[in-house]
């Protein structure tokens, strides 16, 4: 048995389809497989179990970043704290309660705050909390990325519930379930690992946030004790290592970046562990 | 081309049941029309569904039978844009006027969907939610006892009573379906809508979907819409048929499907158009 010609030919384009869509794959699987091992690379050789404990010193003496993961830590607590529950109560709301000429508006006005450049905010956030309390704070620092987590939430949370087939929620009505019942219930669940997966993209986009720390959380070089006073951050140490004349101080700052990936990573892997789908 | 469909149940049992008078009304629906923004889907329906027995909407694609169904529990009301006029009298109270508490009325009458729609959760939780929100269960115990009786009545206990904490989406199509008909049963609803619920099965999953039917009418009132007009001629006691938005006849499904008054319905029934 033989093949035709134009059969031969399809089988043929098909294979150079496969291949070309697989090379595809691996330019940009690979490319992230580079920038990780180059940062590895890099930071594998400031890494070691003080420096993750330490708080920074002056040059020449070693020093840590012990500091900056507690401080980027409760910035993050803060801004998921205020960006989460906000993100989807707003997703919430545009999917299943917004109607008439007020939804467009919010929705149009969530997307334009999406596209605000992150400096911009940090600078709304320095006049509006910083300059008034007098003084630089987590506080202020944490409502700088939750401003920028809620629109990112708020969009993903609203797509995802958009989602969920319409016949769960009539089956539910059905029933005898008030609507808000229906929402708590049957759609939020049924979309909880989309709304886990927008809140996770917030939370990776904003731990490699600098610029609106710049301004809110400035930066410190010891522990923090409250939330009203400035605190450290990985993302702002690496720039001032980074920026900064010292060797030292570079290769610190490349420790710092994988450091602050792996914990990226970490976050990632917990929560898809903790959304996975269970039914 | 025969000109009658037969009918499973011998004709005297048909009969003595289509002695109309004796049973109570259900539901009294009184000059309907229903509207998707400026299209009239409706027209001017009247008419009445005796309690517990089973009556059959049939007619062609787009008559109007799903759309006159959802309107007997407000369903409807979640589309935008619609429109009801007229009256619909379930137990003597219009469930359109404005003292009307959609919820209440969605408890009284129950729905089962064409396209069988389980919540994403257990087998058990699909069963019990409408106990649950509906505070119908005062303790653990209850609240399970309730769930295997809604599961016995659906006739699908005996095929997941072992795996209530899986996925309901686990199920087949029409365990899934049947599933879908115990979460509506475990709520005691009087009326339980039914929209072409065996429209997806298979010969098997419909022959137990009819006959849960044919068992559910002792105690509820059933109306049912179909596109299969073996499946009306088999369930149903009354049959009212319709085309392009309005009712044309309602009768004895007997006497709909081998001797009907209307012209157009003889047409349809023996399937010169449709």
């Amino acid at each position: 048995m033989s093949f035709s010609g134009t059969d031969r030919t399809r089988r043929t384009a098909s294979q150079l389809m496969t291949t070309l869509t697989a090379l595809c794959t691996f330019g940009a699987v690979g490319i992230l497989l580079i920038i990780l091992s180059y940062i590895a690379m890099r930071g594998i050789g400031a890494l070691n179990l003080r420096f993750l404990f330490d708080s920074p010193r002056p040059v020449g003496e070693g020093g840590g970043i012990g500091n900056a993961i507690v401080g980027s830590a409760v910035l993050l607590g803060l801004s998921c704290a205020v960006g989460i529950p906000a993100g989807i109560a707003t997703g919430v709301y545009l999917s299943e309660f917004g109607s008439g000429w007020f939804a467009p508006v919010v929705r149009f006005l969530v997307d334009t705050l999406t596209g605000i450049p992150s400096i911009v905010t940090g600078v709304f956030v320095y006049g509006v909390v910083v300059l008034r309390m007098k003084h630089f704070s987590a506080l202020a620092g944490g409502i700088a990325l939750a401003l920028i987590m809620i629109p990112i939430v708020a969009r993903t949370t609203e797509e995802m519930i958009r989602l969920v087939p319409h016949s769960l929620r009539e089956g539910a009505l059905a029933l005898g379930a008030p609507q808000w019942r229906v929402t708590l219930g049957v759609i939020i669940p049924a979309a909880a690992s989309g709304i886990a997966t927008g809140a996770m993209l917030a939370i990776a986009r904003v731990s490699g946030e600098t610029a609106p720390l710049l301004f809110t959380a400035f930066g410190s070089r010891f522990f923090p004790r409250n939330l009203n006073e400035p605190i450290a951050s990985l993302t702002v140490q690496i720039y001032n290592y980074a920026i900064s004349p010292y060797d030292e101080w570079h290769a610190q700052a490349w420790a710092a970046t994988l450091v602050l990936m792996t914990l990226i990573l970490g976050i990632n892997i917990t929560v898809r562990f903790l959304t996975r789908k269970k039914f | 081309m025969s000109t009658t469909i037969p009918t499973l149940r011998p004709k005297f049992e048909i009969t003595s049941r289509a002695v109309l008078p004796s049973r109570e009304t259900k539901i009294a629906v009184d000059a309907l029309n229903f509207y998707y923004g400026r299209a009239q889907a409706l027209k001017d329906i009247t008419l009445t569904i005796p309690a517990r027995m089973v009556m059959a909407f049939i007619g062609p694609s787009g008559c109007g039978k799903t759309t006159f169904l959802r309107t007997l529990n407000r369903m409807n009301d979640v589309i935008p844009a619609t429109r009801v006029e007229g009256k619909v009298m379930i137990d003597g109270a219009d469930i359109y006027s404005a003292s009307a508490d959609v919820v209440e009325l969605r408890r009284k009458v129950g729905m089962v969907f064409q396209k069988s729609n389980p919540f994403p959760k257990s087998i058990f939780d699909n069963v019990a939610y409408g106990l649950k929100i509906n505070r119908l269960a005062s303790s653990r115990s209850e609240l399970e006892g309730r769930v295997e009786e809604a599961l016995k009545d659906a006739a699908l206990w005996e095929e997941v009573k072992d795996r209530l904490k899986s996925s309901a989406l686990g199920l087949s199509g029409g365990q899934q379906q049947r599933l879908c008909i115990a979460r509506a049963l475990a709520i005691r609803p009087e009326v339980i809508l039914m929209d072409e619920p065996a429209s997806a099965l298979d010969p098997i999953a419909t022959s137990k979907i009819e006959e849960l039917i044919m068992d559910l009418k002792n105690q509820y009132t059933i109306v049912i819409v179909t596109h299969n007009m073996q499946q009306a001629a088999r369930v149903s006691d009354l049959t009212a048929f319709f085309l392009l938005g309005k009712l044309i006849e309602i009768n004895t499904t007997e006497k709909l499907f081998t001797a009907p008054d209307e012209k157009v319905t003889e047409d349809y029934v023996t399937g010169r158009f449709g």
